[in-house]
């Protein structure tokens, strides 16, 4: 609590309220798929911002994986079969 | 009052105006953080108070990014664009400027509305530069001085949480001097958009990968004599 309260005053400028963080912070644990099932008041900022980082680092590198697979997969594909492609992803 | 039903919602284009507000102010102030407040207080004659209420936070910050709809249209433009960045580009860079078409690409679906879609947009050919600047600062602190309280080079006394959200400021692109509110923020609508760019690429994967010669259950392949 007092890690937050110091923050605040740090941050200068903008006041920034102790709810409106509580709030953003919970929202973003709603999105994180490890500490979505935990109940909100028994998770601590850091430990919501360490999976964040961390999460935000996997999914960087699962797209550049995919990005790879990609690059090769195109290798081999052409323009005849573009439209059935296409018509596959609408579905 | 059947219409603050969160599951029977439909996603895209059925929504309050009130809903629609707080979609497009999202990111300007903690307006929409008040309005969310009172939206969870007036859920509460539902049967599962929490459940329900938590069930609310988190449809309505993914609900952007998660429509069938914007993930089909992002992977049909992603196709289309990647296509043309095969003939420009050669074989050994394919791969990073595929992640940069698919980044921007999704930076564009933001409409702009975020800080760190309009960062992507505003700078083209970064990519090189981001990677060998990420690696030389997280090798570089996390190993040599891991105790949080000693006094370091440039900082002395950080909190865990301030270095934290600093670590987050240099993920999200754009974000390095953000206040910590915008950041997480950014962060709630990165992390959906981010998401929905790895569906949409498996999925496209995996229709390229059905249509590989060797399995040809789709007839796509055409026999050439």
């Amino acid at each position: 609590m007092s890690s937050r309260r110091s923050r605040s005053r740090q941050s200068g400028s903008s006041r920034i309220t102790d709810d409106q963080i509580n709030d953003l912070v919970s929202k973003l644990q709603q999105l994180l798929p490890e500490l979505r099932n935990n109940r909100s008041d028994k998770v601590s900022a850091g430990k919501v911002l360490q999976e964040t980082c961390n999460y935000i680092r996997s999914l960087h590198r699962e797209v550049d994986d995919l990005s790879e697979r990609l690059s090769e997969l195109l290798a081999t594909t052409d323009t005849a079969q573009a439209a059935i492609i296409r018509s596959l992803l609408m579905q | 009052m059947d219409s603050f039903d969160e599951s029977n919602c439909d996603t895209s284009l059925d929504m309050e105006p009130k809903r629609k507000k707080r979609r497009i102010g999202n990111n300007d102030d903690g307006g929409g953080e008040d309005e969310l407040i009172r939206r969870r207080q007036r859920n509460d004659d539902d049967d599962d108070d929490d459940d329900d209420s938590r069930n609310a936070v988190y449809r309505e910050v993914t609900k952007r990014w998660r429509t069938d709809k914007e993930q089909q249209i992002y992977s049909s433009k992603l196709f289309q664009a990647v296509r043309h960045v095969r003939r420009r580009s050669s074989s050994a860079r394919t791969g990073k400027a595929i992640r940069e078409t698919a980044d921007r690409l999704l930076a564009v679906s933001a409409k702009g509305a975020t800080r760190w879609s309009r960062a992507i947009l505003s700078s083209p050919p970064s990519l090189r530069l981001k990677k060998r600047q990420v690696k030389v600062r997280v090798t570089g602190c996390s190993r040599l001085r891991r105790k949080p309280e000693e006094a370091m080079r440039r900082k002395n006394k950080l909190p865990p949480v301030q270095k934290k959200l600093r670590v987050l400021g240099r993920m999200i692109p754009g974000c390095r001097k953000v206040s910590s509110l915008n950041l997480l923020e950014e962060a709630t609508d990165y992390i959906s958009a981010l998401e929905m760019q790895v569906r949409a690429m498996t999925a496209l994967t995996a229709i390229l990968a059905g249509s590989s010669p060797a399995d040809d259950r789709l007839g796509l392949n055409v026999v050439r004599s």
